[in-house]
């Protein structure tokens, strides 16, 4: 009984893989239908929603939205206000971006030309885990280390150098009215949260370069810096461009950490957060939105031009 | 830097990436170090004294235990769904010539390529005119296997092209059906792919928050609990041991998932992580 059960549903499974096997088409279909629907119906769609949202505009004294066309939210955009928001936020993310750049090449470089394949791995791992750790956790551990009589302030005071760290908190335009609620702390949070996603692809693009490449470029007697200058760093570049791709987009649609971090001036995200949650006005958040995404589209397309696409 | 004929880094270089990973490494260490503390509101240094109260205070809050469940809840119906379709994709991604391929491979990488904020309100404004599903994990899902999909699509994809097509070919010329093949041969070798791709959908749905937050209906994931209690002043350490609740539930399987994948040589594809939108698998390359 049970083996004669089995043999119907192989013969059935038989029959369905024969008219696979006839119609290639229609299992490439069957297979492709759900994730299109969900990604091109679903995700596309709410994004061409967003898109139209965005071209509407809001009643001043009913706060209802009025669905006609109208460019008049995208106008409101460059009021100083809103210019400012987009302005902060695009200079905290592109200062970010170069932070990263810079701390990541190091740890990249040792990763790809001196440690040992297993070495290699486990230090993989190491960059790997923490951004599979919570982000919100790794900020509010830096909350904790910027607390007043925290770790930095202690170890900082025992160096003698905690008048050096007010000092600079008190600076103008970065500084704020304490160390969590200056530009300093927000910055290098994400600073911090984001630096794996620059490491890994800098380390990825080094790795392709042959050692042979330094061997000749100091053969031909280039020092050490002129080599770096000239070999290492344009090889590395479309992994730098990987990168960036990453710290940037990330810091720009980021709400939760200006929350947590820095004076009560907005960034991008928490001001689409306010409009959509708090006033209701969904054809400004929208605006907003699309300026994240333009400004993603542009730098997507510089990346693309860079080369960066192929070492993806 | 690099000298003529040394093969060992030089000293500045040691240096600096010894201090990179203790910059990586340090604030874990506060979180770990203050579930301890003996201060219930402020966080000095050195504490003046370590307890284990904070442990018993938290697992003794049925609000976060409830914020848990749901999260884990959401993560494995979205790791499942993302499971489902990616690996549907892949297959048919992999060596079939279409129309749009090419487009269709761009749009699978969006919602993690773009930032989150972008995915969340979209399908926030969506679930608004529609009005359907009511908001609630069902809404939380939707988000969450959106950006999932590309996770297990790498993963499935790559090892794909790894796999030799003679075994398909070897399996049919002994008389097995298309099906036989894919039972027999196809899943046997996808199986640590899907595996290692769903583990890393599951932690990146367990830590998400940005979308959640657009998503999500009146109860609270346990990322959205963690930053409810964030700004309370009394009994902060708790918010300490439920970190590190957190951090465990998603390090550990990733952590194996990644070493089963490098036993099957795919470590790498399938990274993510973050803020919701964090990563394309795609960006972040095999690193051998």
């Amino acid at each position: 009984m049970a083996l004669s059960q089995r043999d119907r549903r192989n013969g059935f499974m038989a029959g369905v893989s024969g008219f696979f096997y006839r119609h290639p088409w229609s299992k490439l279909l069957l297979l492709l239908l759900p994730a299109v629907l969900w990604l091109m119906g679903l995700y596309l769609g709410s994004i061409a929603g967003l898109l139209v949202n965005s071209f509407w505009s809001i009643e001043e004294f009913t706060g209802l939205i009025d669905r006609t066309f109208t460019l008049s939210t995208y106008r409101d955009l460059f009021e100083p206000y809103n210019r400012d928001i987009v302005l902060r936020t695009f200079f905290m993310a592109a200062a970010v971006t170069v932070a990263c750049a810079f701390l990541a090449f190091p740890l990249a470089y040792y990763m790809a030309r001196y440690a040992t394949r297993r070495g290699r791995f486990v230090l993989y791992l190491a960059v790997l885990m923490p951004l599979w750790s919570s982000y919100l956790v790794r900020a509010l551990a830096w909350r904790q280390i910027f607390a007043r009589g925290g770790v930095l302030y202690w170890a900082l005071g025992k160096l003698g150098l905690d008048g050096v760290l007010d000092t600079l908190v008190q600076a103008p335009v970065v500084g704020g009215s304490s160390l969590i609620a200056s530009k300093i702390s927000l910055f290098i949070v994400y600073m911090y949260l984001w630096l794996p996603f620059m490491i890994l692809p800098i380390e990825a693009a080094l790795e392709r370069v042959p050692g042979s490449f330094l061997e000749a470029s100091s053969d031909l007697g280039a020092r050490p810096g002129l080599t770096f200058r000239r070999i290492v760093l344009p090889l590395a570049k479309p992994g730098l461009i990987a990168g960036s791709i990453f710290t940037f987009s990330l810091t720009l649609g980021d709400f939760i950490l200006p929350t947590m971090f820095g004076s009560s001036e907005f960034y991008l995200g928490q001001q689409v957060f306010t409009q959509i949650g708090v006033v209701g006005n969904t054809p400004l958040a929208a605006a907003f939105t699309f300026v994240a995404m333009a400004i993603m589209i542009v730098y997507l397309t510089i990346a693309k031009r860079a080369g960066a696409f192929e070492s993806l | 830097m690099i000298t003529r004929d040394s093969t060992d880094a030089g000293f500045g270089l040691k240096v600096a990436s010894t201090l990179v990973m203790i910059f990586l490494y340090f604030p874990l260490a506060i979180i770990v170090l203050y579930a301890f503390t003996t201060q219930s509101s402020s966080f000095t240094f050195p504490p003046p004294g370590l307890t284990l109260e904070w442990f018993r205070v938290a697992f003794g809050r049925e609000d976060m235990w409830q914020a848990f469940r749901l999260s884990l809840l959401v993560a494995s119906v979205s790791a499942s769904m993302a499971i489902l379709l990616g690996s549907l994709l892949a297959g048919a991604v992999y060596r079939s010539r279409f129309f749009g391929r090419e487009a269709l491979a761009f749009i699978i990488v969006l919602p993690i390529a773009l930032p989150g904020i972008v995915t969340g309100i979209a399908l926030r404004s969506t679930i608004g005119i529609v009005d359907f599903p009511p908001l609630g994990i069902w809404t939380i899902v939707i988000g969450h296997t959106t950006f999932c999909i590309v996770i297990v699509y790498n993963n499935v994809v790559a090892r794909l092209r790894r796999m030799s097509p003679n075994v398909v070919e070897a399996s049919a010329d002994l008389g097995a059906s298309g099906w036989q093949t894919f039972r027999h041969v196809i899943l046997p070798n996808l199986a640590t792919a899907l595996l290692a791709g769903g583990v890393l959908a599951f932690a990146l749905s367990f830590d998400e928050i940005i979308v959640t937050t657009f998503t999500r209906g009146s109860d609270p994931t346990l990322p959205i609990w963690i930053f409810n209690v964030l700004f309370r002043p009394r009994n902060r350490p708790v918010t300490n041991v439920v970190a590190l609740i957190a951090v465990t539930v998603t390090i550990v399987p990733v952590l194996l998932a990644q070493m089963l994948a490098r036993g099957s040589d795919d470590a790498g594809s399938g990274m993510g992580a973050g803020s919701g939108a964090a990563s394309t698998t795609a960006a972040i390359p095999d690193p051998r």
